[in-house]
């Protein structure tokens, strides 16, 4: 052990703890993380929702779900005796931005919104979409108070921590001067500044061509209302996650490039002054046969193949497995010593894809323990 | 593999663009395969398109800013590889200058946040800037060659988003029905679907990976964007016969290292089941791809890592792999 130990029984056992999010790059496992952690935690008593970005359709599977759509469905086949419960949701973007302009506008104005091609790219291709309507959705299932825990998979994030960028992303875009000058030209002392807007319209009509500026504009007209509801909500979600009823885990696979990127959530998420509790690190390979790469190797060579085909292989395949354990120890001796006060926990490599509640039990457990 | 070997020995494809699953190893083999191309004399272009500077880390150089085109290595071979990380604003900027001359204008909209402002609320208008980037590499002319690039390798978004990302066209049907933007989308995407484009796709052979390459190359279909390789990085070989194999990976199988304890020998049996049952389980993974009828290279797993040695030992093993792709 490198640093303290994360312990997540702790988090999920502390019922102060609301929300569980699970960060980290693509391919790290997060999905299988925050479904292990949420089946952990109902099982341990407490009223679960885990919400995800596209898990894999095994996953669904494997929490028992034929489909996860855009609302919440109960999970079967759990262990309830401590009293717990747990549902599981996919965030589905579109349908969330759909209901939120529903909910939210005259159906005149909802009809308008919803048929403009701006909104229709917005809402289905737009990079920033899927972090604001996952904050939207974590906002809903909090305000319902059905559960006392929700943990979240965050989307396969681009750059980093996107979801936390895109309140103040989605502030910038619309308290943007181009904005406001693109609505109202020739009001008050902005008409100062038109010479450089019309040099700035025309260029733009030049690219783009007239009518779509002029869907921009309808689109941004009928969406001016919505935009605000929509900024107020995400910040107060995004107060909620600085609040200490917020842990954030960073998940990561002991290989470089997953550990530079968990590095770097790690730094953002402190400098940020979230509350941050640990990392996981996901398929950390062990073994329990105490014979190393070289020697190994050495016995191997020294074997009739025509004898011991079988046992020269099998030696081959430890030396390299003891190639891995020792390069995974080595890359996370580095992460670690960069950062000596981060709790961690370990992931024990499964041999098999992670597909029904079992294994996820088996990935719980596996995090839960000290090695 | 069809196809003939291209004139004067060149690369058969001027834009390569490999996609992935997140974790499958995409950057990797996309400077692999800049590093492979680059032969002698050569000229190789490698962009990335989603600010992660992973051009500059496994190249061990500073990060590439904006519009910089680096050399970022020399292969033994004499060839030049050069790096690239797109930015869309940074495109948009460049496109304005280029097409309209709009120095000012193009700096006032910048600072109107107008540049932010299109590029975010228009989605289709991000993948084009970007993917127009690219398209620019190569087919931009220079002095003395026929092409500055002899080819361009694209690390391009992951798989989940590689169709919409290249099918430009439809990016940006709903944005711009006529005008500049669309005839720009029109020309990348006669490139795109050009004989010189290919797409690879980088798997582990593991389900979900597979499961992802399997629906990107049916999504990419109806684009007319031509597959090339499938890529299996990370493969384990183990040279069993089948029956051994499966003996192996249901625990059929005792060892006896000589001068070994019955538990030494029984642990060591216990790891080699689960690698013989991974080895199988790949195979099947293995035939799955094989279905698709599209060539298939395999990459070693390397327990090392990606570092700039593990770079050129998988270079030599796509050179070896996809030769017709190398030229000769």
């Amino acid at each position: 052990m490198t640093g303290p130990f994360l312990d997540i029984d702790r988090i999920i056992g502390d019922r102060q703890t609301k929300i569980v999010i699970c960060c980290g790059s693509g391919g790290v496992g997060k999905t299988t993380t925050s479904a292990a952690l949420a089946v952990r935690a109902a099982e341990a008593g407490r009223a679960v929702v885990v919400l995800t970005i596209d898990p894999a359709k095994r996953l669904a599977q494997s929490l028992g779900l034929g489909e996860l759509d855009n609302s919440p469905r109960p999970v079967r086949q759990l262990d309830t005796a401590a009293g717990g419960r747990l549902d599981a949701m996919m965030l589905d973007m579109k349908r969330t931005f759909d209901d939120v302009v529903i909910s939210q506008s005259r159906p005149d104005k909802a009809a308008a919104i919803l048929q403009n091609p701006f909104y229709e790219a917005l809402s289905s291709s737009f990079s920033g979409t899927q972090e604001y309507m996952a904050m939207e959705k974590l906002g809903q299932l909090h305000a319902q108070g059905r559960w006392d825990l929700i943990v979240v998979d965050t989307p396969p994030a681009r750059s980093a921590l996107d979801f936390l960028d895109a309140p103040e992303h989605l502030s910038s875009l619309l308290d943007g001067r181009f904005l406001r000058l693109l609505l109202a030209p020739a009001r008050g002392p902005l008409r100062l500044m038109s010479v450089g807007f019309n040099l700035v319209s025309s260029a733009m009509d030049k690219v783009l061509g007239g009518q779509v500026i002029s869907d921009v504009k309808t689109f941004v007209t009928a969406f001016e209302a919505l935009f605000g509801g929509f900024r107020t909500r995400a910040e107060q979600t995004l107060q909620l996650l600085s609040s200490s009823h917020t842990a954030f885990l960073v998940v990561a696979t002991p290989q470089r490039d997953a550990l530079r990127e968990a590095a770097y959530f790690v730094d953002r998420l402190v400098e940020e002054r979230m509350p941050f509790a640990g990392v996981v690190l996901n398929r950390v390979h062990s073994s329990s046969l105490d014979v190393s790469a070289d020697r190994a190797r050495a016995l191997a060579e020294d074997l009739d193949p025509n004898e011991s085909g079988l046992e020269i292989e099998a030696l081959r395949r430890h030396a390299k497995l003891m190639r891995i354990i020792d390069v995974e120890r080595r890359l996370i001796a580095r992460f670690a010593s960069n950062r000596p006060t981060i709790a961690e926990t370990r992931i024990q490599a499964l041999p098999t894809d992670v597909t029904d509640l079992e294994s996820l039990r088996r990935v719980g457990a596996s995090m839960a323990q000290p090695d | 593999m069809t196809g003939v070997r291209p004139p004067f020995g060149g690369p058969r494809h001027s834009l390569h663009i490999v996609s992935g699953k997140g974790g499958t190893g995409k950057t990797t083999v996309a400077t692999a395969l800049a590093y492979a191309l680059a032969t002698r004399g050569r000229r190789i272009l490698v962009c990335e398109v989603e600010g992660r500077q992973g051009i500059a880390e496994v190249f061990g150089v500073a990060p590439l800013n904006g519009s910089e085109e680096r050399r970022v290595t020399r292969t033994p071979a004499g060839g030049d590889v050069f790096g690239l990380a797109v930015d869309a604003e940074d495109a948009l900027l460049e496109y304005l200058e280029t097409f309209y001359h709009l120095g000012l204008a193009g700096r006032a909209l910048d600072k109107f946040g107008a540049v932010d402002f299109a590029t975010s609320i228009a989605p289709g208008l991000r993948d084009v800037l970007l993917t127009g980037k690219v398209y620019e590499a190569v087919r931009r002319k220079t002095r003395n060659r026929p092409n500055a690039y002899d080819a361009v390798v694209l690390d391009a978004p992951p798989t989940g988003r590689i169709a919409a990302f290249l099918n430009v066209h439809a990016a940006v049907s709903g944005l711009a029905k006529m005008g500049p933007i669309r005839g720009q989308a029109d020309s990348i995407m006669q490139v795109l679907r050009s004989a010189r484009t290919v797409v690879h796709f980088v798997t582990l052979l593991e389900d979900m990976p597979v499961s992802e390459t399997e629906e990107a190359v049916a999504a990419l279909r109806p684009t007319g964007i031509r597959v090339g390789t499938i890529v299996e990085n990370m493969v384990s070989r183990m040279p069993l016969r089948p029956a051994e194999l499966a003996a192996a990976a249901a625990g059929q199988v005792a060892l006896n290292v000589p001068g070994w304890s019955m538990a030494q020998n029984a642990a060591l049996a216990e790891e080699f089941a689960v690698e013989a049952a991974q080895a199988a389980e790949q195979q099947i993974r293995h035939d799955r791809l094989r279905t698709l009828g599209l060539p298939l290279a395999q990459l070693d797993f390397d327990p090392a890592g990606i570092d700039a040695a593990a770079l050129v030992n998988v270079a030599r093993q796509l050179g070896a792999q996809l030769d017709l792709e190398v030229g000769s």
